[in-house]
């Protein structure tokens, strides 16, 4: 415990000081590391406690990008247009896809879970207000309590904060009752329900903070970018977090992270050499299945003992 | 409107449910037998139409193209099957799901690797490249060979499922596999070939949408999305199912580019979380748990 508390502060501190001894190609990386270990984190919520693999995860970091890039764009740059407002229509979006999809579990829900996340882009796709098949482009960054995170070192300090709260609050939620109770969920739907635990509410709920969560990963790509455009909602933006917690492992949220990591420098590098990049994706996605199911993190606690 | 317009509009929707039929057809299949929703089926499609590209290339003849396609899928599913999926039989169940996923990665590329990424079509075939007239409108005359070709698979299927010893040994497989191993069936064997036949069928649907639809490596992700909703709406692992979902939601894709061009694209989900609401299961899906 104690020299978990360490190993993060330890990690907290290196990621801040990391644009000082750094380029801004690499500190561009980390940031975009840590945006998608936001996006992963909160899939893993979903996938390794409550035990329900969504395969559609990417609606709500595409609706979150989206509401933030309208916002931004029309209602002026802030915190409640780029975040408190794309962090509640993510999760309303979340609410409702929940309301549907938890009434079916295991391989239907993961087939209403990608139907709905590709209904999304069909929408975007061709709402001429939202921009159609190019998106939305050229989306301020947003003032903070006096803060312009239109300077790189602002915005590097806010992504990191993001990140840091996030795992936080993730790894309060996991820790408290309401995370030992999905963890029962994931491992006897049925037993949690015969001692009385309303199921569908505890599954409504993790769906709904892992889509706020989602959406929150999205407002901060789009202010990472600049843009949006209709592939955040495609199969391959849910397929990708999906991978990243399979890489680190399933139940571990700094595998999530880790696994993020992993997929963006090895992104960055091997696209550098070859156009091969997705057999190479796949390949790994496959490898890791077959022979690694636990991931980084499982492959390693098998390896030297080292405890959760 | 006009009447032949509205017949032209049906027709087409039609032949486009009879397309994904063909394709979801096999999914519930392969669902129904080794409890495996395959998201690479998509990318045996894909694989079907590239197969059917490279067999035209090499006969010039349709026909043999829609022969030799298939069986090579087929062949490849049946590789896919045995090798990695079959150890994977133990675990739980959405492993394979996961599994299935990595491979349309890897597939895609694959066929971008060796075609290259350019929209490629395949033309009709000779007997069947004009167009006929009903109702006073002209009309795709392959889009009815399509109409049939679908209806008469599904009734071959039906009969083969339904009235031979090959079918029966299907349906005890569906219905409780462990079980129909112990009555003396070699039932690995089963799982390969109906994963196999699954993908053949895959690879037949590419064949037969080349000449609607143009070949591009991410059909198969694309075509993946309306055949699951298919198996959705129909309810897993029943091929009635399929077969009135396919008809449902290309007849949805029509009618929604018709009335409500702007939003077209969202009108299968629509029917889909219709669906969903009143019956989970799908239409004629098994009561769930």
């Amino acid at each position: 415990m104690k020299w978990r508390v360490a190993a993060f502060a330890v990690a907290v501190v290196a990621v801040v000081l990391f644009p000082r001894v750094a380029g801004t190609y690499p500190v561009k990386l980390l940031q975009e590391i840590l945006i998608w270990g936001i996006f992963a984190m909160s899939l893993d919520l979903l996938m390794g406690y409550a035990g329900m693999v969504s395969f559609g995860h990417s609606a709500f970091f595409g609706v979150g990008g989206y509401v933030a890039a309208l916002a931004l764009t029309h209602w002026g740059a802030n915190a409640a247009t780029g975040l408190a407002l794309p962090a509640a229509v993510a999760a309303l979006a979340a609410l409702v896809i929940g309301y549907f999809s938890i009434r079916v579990s295991g391989v239907y829900f993961i087939m209403l879970t990608l139907a709905f996340s590709q209904m999304f882009y069909a929408l975007t796709f061709q709402v001429a207000w939202l921009g159609a098949e190019d998106g939305i482009v050229g989306v301020p960054r947003p003032r903070l309590f006096g803060l312009d995170l239109g300077t790189a070192t602002a915005f590097h300090l806010y992504v990191v904060a993001f990140a840091v709260a996030t795992t936080l609050v993730l790894w309060l939620i996991v820790r408290s009752p309401f995370g030992h109770v999905l963890r029962g969920i994931h491992d006897n739907e049925a037993r949690m329900q015969a001692v009385g635990y309303a199921v569908n509410r505890y599954k409504l709920l993790a769906f709904v903070i892992a889509g706020t969560i989602a959406g929150l990963a999205g407002a901060l790509y789009t202010q990472f970018v600049g843009s949006i455009t209709p592939e955040a909602f495609v199969w391959r933006t849910s397929g990708e977090a999906l991978l990243m917690v399979i890489i680190g492992g399933t139940g571990t949220l700094g595998g999530a992270l880790l696994g993020a990591g992993m997929f963006i420098l090895l992104q960055s590098f091997v696209s550098s050499y070859t156009e091969r990049w997705m057999l190479l994706l796949g390949a790994t996605f496959i490898a890791f299945v077959l022979f690694a199911p636990g991931g980084i993190v499982g492959a390693l606690r098998g390896r030297i003992g080292l405890k959760a | 409107m006009l009447l032949s317009d509205l017949l032209a509009q049906a027709l087409n929707g039609l032949s486009y449910g009879v397309l994904l039929f063909l394709l979801s057809v096999g999914l519930t299949l392969i669902f129904g037998m080794l409890d495996i929703v395959n998201l690479a089926h998509g990318s045996f499609y894909m694989l079907g139409a590239y197969a059917g590209l490279a067999a035209i290339a090499a006969t010039h003849s349709f026909w043999l193209a829609l022969l030799v396609a298939p069986l090579v899928v087929g062949l490849i599913g049946a590789c896919m099957e045995r090798t990695v999926l079959r150890p994977l039989y133990r675990r739980p169940p959405l492993d394979q799901v996961l599994l299935t996923f990595g491979f349309i990665y890897v597939f895609e590329d694959i066929v971008k690797w060796i075609w290259g990424g350019t929209i490629r079509s395949i033309p009709p075939p000779d007997l069947f490249a004009g167009s006929v007239r009903i109702f006073g409108g002209a009309f795709p005359s392959y889009r009815l060979f399509v109409i049939a070709f679908g209806l008469v698979t599904a009734l071959v299927l039906w009969l083969v499922i339904e009235r031979t010893r090959l079918g029966a040994i299907i349906r005890a497989g569906v219905y409780d596999a462990e079980m129909t191993g112990g009555m003396g069936i070699n039932i690995h064997r089963v799982f390969t070939g109906v994963f196999a036949f699954g993908a053949a069928l895959g690879g037949l649907s590419g064949v037969i949408a080349g000449p609607i639809q143009s070949a591009q490596p991410p059909m198969g992700a694309t075509i993946l999305i309306p055949a699951l909703i298919v198996v959705v709406v129909g309810g897993l692992g029943s091929l009635k199912g399929s077969l009135v979902g396919s008809l449902l939601i290309g007849q949805a894709e029509v009618w929604g580019k018709v009335w409500l061009p702007n939003v077209s694209m969202a009108m299968i989900y629509v029917v889909m979380a219709a669906v969903v609401l009143l019956r989970p299961q799908g239409l004629f899906g098994r009561p769930l748990k």
